[in-house]
């Protein structure tokens, strides 16, 4: 117990503190970014990204991962806002805790091995693509100031390091060019400018909506979203980490922690969040590897906004802006474009569908939705190949015996029946089964119909050798071993 | 096939423990195993604080990690091969048969967790690698491992010597009725000296106990000295240690919860840290 304390918070504090703090540097400008996306006060998602990531310090369920308002559930909830403020999004973000809970408690956390590579891989590329796109409102209609300093603070980002490494150079571009807009006295947009900013400590807030079924209806398609897709993107980045630090984590636990994180932010006037692949990595990056790491960025998060409240205020959004191109571009997997020509084409297909859904909708849960199916799809297709019948007819030219091999369902179910040859006349046909699977009722009933189509040539049929998978389905749903049930499927 | 097993690793009781486990080994007729457990140690990472990332960031750090970790347990995995080579030569010097070696990844107590089905007594020393500056220390899995392990546990000094007269800690609970059952079986003590001590008021209740255990390990022909002592445990144990030359105490581990232990104490932990002899631990 003791020792697990030890291992899981103090077995690296100075590396921890310093991530901690790199990380929260950096959780700010998001913050701020996603807020702007889903169009609540930069606060909502300050306070959410602040609670959450204490919160998951705490009860989560991956070490060292970093927690707090994201991209991908601040673009789910865009309409909810617009149409029923935000009142209705902190009831949204509490429902969602809940159901996040849920969740854990269902295990649905293994589910997650249906979600195949490619899948993971679309998903992260269309959540670069969406950061990037929620960019763009900043750099439309507006002067070449604007530009300029988005290109500078890019070029800041990348080439700093070259100097030195032991200040984040995320910092450094906000620091330059917040200096650069008040000395020049620009004219140009700054984050004072997209509403309020936290100047307290947080302060526990009751959603100010009516308890009824109606708001229920309104909030649970939202909430069933983020919930998913906070999960999809929480237990990816777990994944990540765990292979960064070789180190494993409880992914039920981490359901079930971002559940009570969420209902915490929605608590405090804060939005639903989930785990974030790009300050997460950067978190491994700079040296966190356990929980004090996770909770160091959210209490610096705090103290940094409200103490220097005043002077955050003052950043230009160009500064936000290129920061938040660094994250897109660190989150796009840049290796998948260069496996497009090496990879199978199904998996190709399948990433990109992934990628051109979420895009399109502008939901993650519905990109990884699509891509599953298409995956389960291309394996079916895969695994019916493997299938073959071969047949002999004996000397005397009366009986012919059909070898089955491989694997009978139901995307391989008509070829399975067209391999038999009906129009031949012979008096004993014999079905060796003993290589092959029958999956599911579908391959049952094709089994069947070869069966009965021979019987009404007059050919006696003969199956041999229904291995013990194959026997327990056939003997649940066939028909043909059953005498009277011939006559049922013949009166039909 | 239950061996004795003997934790090995780069510290100073490593020698200790090489010979106190062919000891065993051969008095027991048991085959010897040595193991060395390769911890995930926490190596600190290079800062680089720079907090940002660009194109293939994560595949990139992803490698770069790996490969410091490789480079690392390579040289872990040759040290912890030295290391069983020379455990192993010097038990056949002592006289040992084939003694085996394991090599793990992992956490000690883990890892024993999982060899503990063919485990029949483990050889540990007292302290791990960081402990020898630190004195009257004992090292910090070695609670845990006791804890958790069911097995009867030697834990060893930094010195060798060969055990001939036994001290067996009585305290009449069930465990160490039980211990006495096998130290009086065990062909590991045979033909030694045999001390067994009960630390109480002079009650009938006591010197019953003690007539038990006597007359126990008579039968199985040990030459015993009885006594009843009072006082407080750690302090009796120790007494009776130097005056009668003991060079081997058998005693029951951690009867009680951790709470009660931070609370109290505990005279398992006590004695640990105070013993120059190896202690036999009954759980």
């Amino acid at each position: 117990m003791m020792n697990s304390i030890r291992q899981n918070w103090f077995s690296n504090i100075r590396g921890d503190l310093l991530a901690g703090l790199v990380v929260a540097l950096a959780l700010i400008p998001e913050a701020i970014a996603f807020s702007v996306i889903a169009g609540v006060d930069p606060k909502v998602g300050l306070y959410a990204s602040f609670c959450i990531a204490v919160v998951t310090a705490f009860v989560g369920g991956r070490p060292a991962m970093i927690s707090a308002a994201t991209a991908a559930m601040a673009v789910l909830m865009v309409t909810l806002v617009k149409e029923h403020g935000l009142q209705y999004l902190l009831a949204a973000t509490l429902l969602t805790g809940v159901l996040q809970i849920g969740m854990g408690y269902l295990r649905l956390g293994s589910l997650m091995r249906f979600v195949s590579r490619s899948v993971v891989t679309g998903f992260v590329n269309a959540l670069a693509i969406l950061i990037f796109m929620a960019q763009l409102p900043e750099l439309t209609n507006v002067t070449w100031h604007v530009y300029a300093m988005t290109a500078g603070g890019l070029a800041i980002i990348y080439l700093f390091p070259y100097v030195t490494r032991s200040i984040p150079s995320p910092l450094v571009t906000i620091v330059v060019l917040t200096g650069l807009a008040m000395l020049l006295n620009l004219d140009i947009r700054t984050v004072g400018d997209m509403g309020e900013l936290p100047d307290t400590l947080p302060i526990f807030l009751w959603p100010e909506v009516p308890l009824d079924f109606e708001t229920l209806a309104i909030i649970f398609p939202y909430s069933i979203s983020l919930a998913v897709v906070g999960l999809l993107e929480s237990l990816m980045t777990a994944t990540i980490i765990d292979d960064l630090t070789d180190t494993s984590s409880d992914k039920n636990r981490e359901c079930k922690g971002q559940g009570v994180a969420n209902i915490a932010s929605g608590m405090i006037g804060g939005m639903a969040g989930c785990a974030m692949i790009g300050q997460s990595v950067i978190n491994v990056k700079s040296g966190g590897r356990t929980r004090l790491s996770t909770l160091t960025a959210g209490v610096f998060l705090l103290i940094l906004v409200v103490f220097l409240g005043d002077w955050v205020a003052k950043i230009p959004m160009a500064a936000l802006v290129a920061v938040m191109i660094m994250v897109s571009i660190g989150t796009f997997s840049w290796t998948s474009l260069a496996n497009l020509k090496t990879h199978p084409l199904s998996s190709s297909i399948v990433m990109i569908a992934t990628v051109v859904v979420v895009v399109a909708t502008h939901n993650l849960a519905f990109g990884v939705f699509v891509g599953v199916l298409l995956a389960a799809l291309f394996f079916a297709n895969k695994v019916a190949q493997y299938k073959y019948v071969a047949s002999a007819l004996s000397e005397d030219g009366r009986s012919r015996t059909y070898t089955v091999v491989g694997q009978v369902f139901f995307a391989s179910a008509d070829r399975f029946v067209a391999y038999f040859d009906f129009r031949e006349a012979v008096d004993q046909v014999t079905i060796d089964v003993s290589q092959a699977h029958f999956w599911d009722i579908t391959s049952v009933s094709a089994l069947d119909k070869v069966v009965l189509k021979f019987r009404r040539e007059g050919t006696t049929v003969e199956v041999i050798g229904l291995n013990e998978a194959s026997a327990t389905i056939v003997d649940r749903f066939a028909v043909h071993d059953k005498p009277e049930a011939v006559d049922n499927l013949m009166g039909h | 096939m239950a061996n004795v097993m003997a934790c090995i690793d780069g510290s100073r009781s490593a020698l200790a423990v090489c010979d106190y486990a062919a000891w065993a080994s051969q008095r027991m007729d048991a085959p010897l195993a040595f193991l060395h457990v390769l911890g995930k140690s926490d190596y600190p990472v290079p800062a680089d604080l720079s907090g940002n990332i660009g194109l293939g960031s994560r595949e990139h750090l992803l490698q770069e990690l790996a490969e410091l970790d490789e480079k690392r347990s390579r040289l872990a995995l040759e040290q912890g091969r030295l290391m069983l080579d020379a455990a192993k030569a010097r038990a056949v010097a002592a006289g040992v048969e084939h003694p085996a070696s394991r090599q793990r990844h992992g956490e000690l107590v883990d890892t024993l967790q999982e060899l503990e089905s063919d485990l029949r007594l483990l050889v540990i020393g007292r302290q791990g690698e960081q402990g020898e500056s630190l004195g009257e220390h004992i090292g910090s899995h070695l609670e845990n491992v006791v804890r958790t392990l069911h097995r009867p546990i030697l834990v060893v000094p930094t010195e060798y010597r060969e055990p001939q007269r036994i001290l067996i800690a009585f305290d009449g609970s069930a465990t160490m009725r039980k211990g006495i059952e096998m130290v009086a079986s065990s062909p590991l003590f045979r033909s030694l000296a045999c001390h067994v001590v009960v630390v109480g008021a002079d009650k009938a209740e006591s010197h019953a106990q003690l007539d038990w255990a006597r007359t126990t390990l008579e039968q199985a022909g040990f030459e015993v000295t009885a006594s009843l002592r009072s006082g407080q445990v750690e302090e009796v144990l120790c007494g009776y240690r130097e005056d009668h030359a003991i060079d081997l105490i058998v005693m029951g581990a951690y009867g009680h919860s951790r709470i009660r232990e931070f609370l109290v104490g505990s005279t398992t932990t006590h004695l640990l840290r105070k013993s120059t002899v190896p202690l036999l631990l009954l759980r």
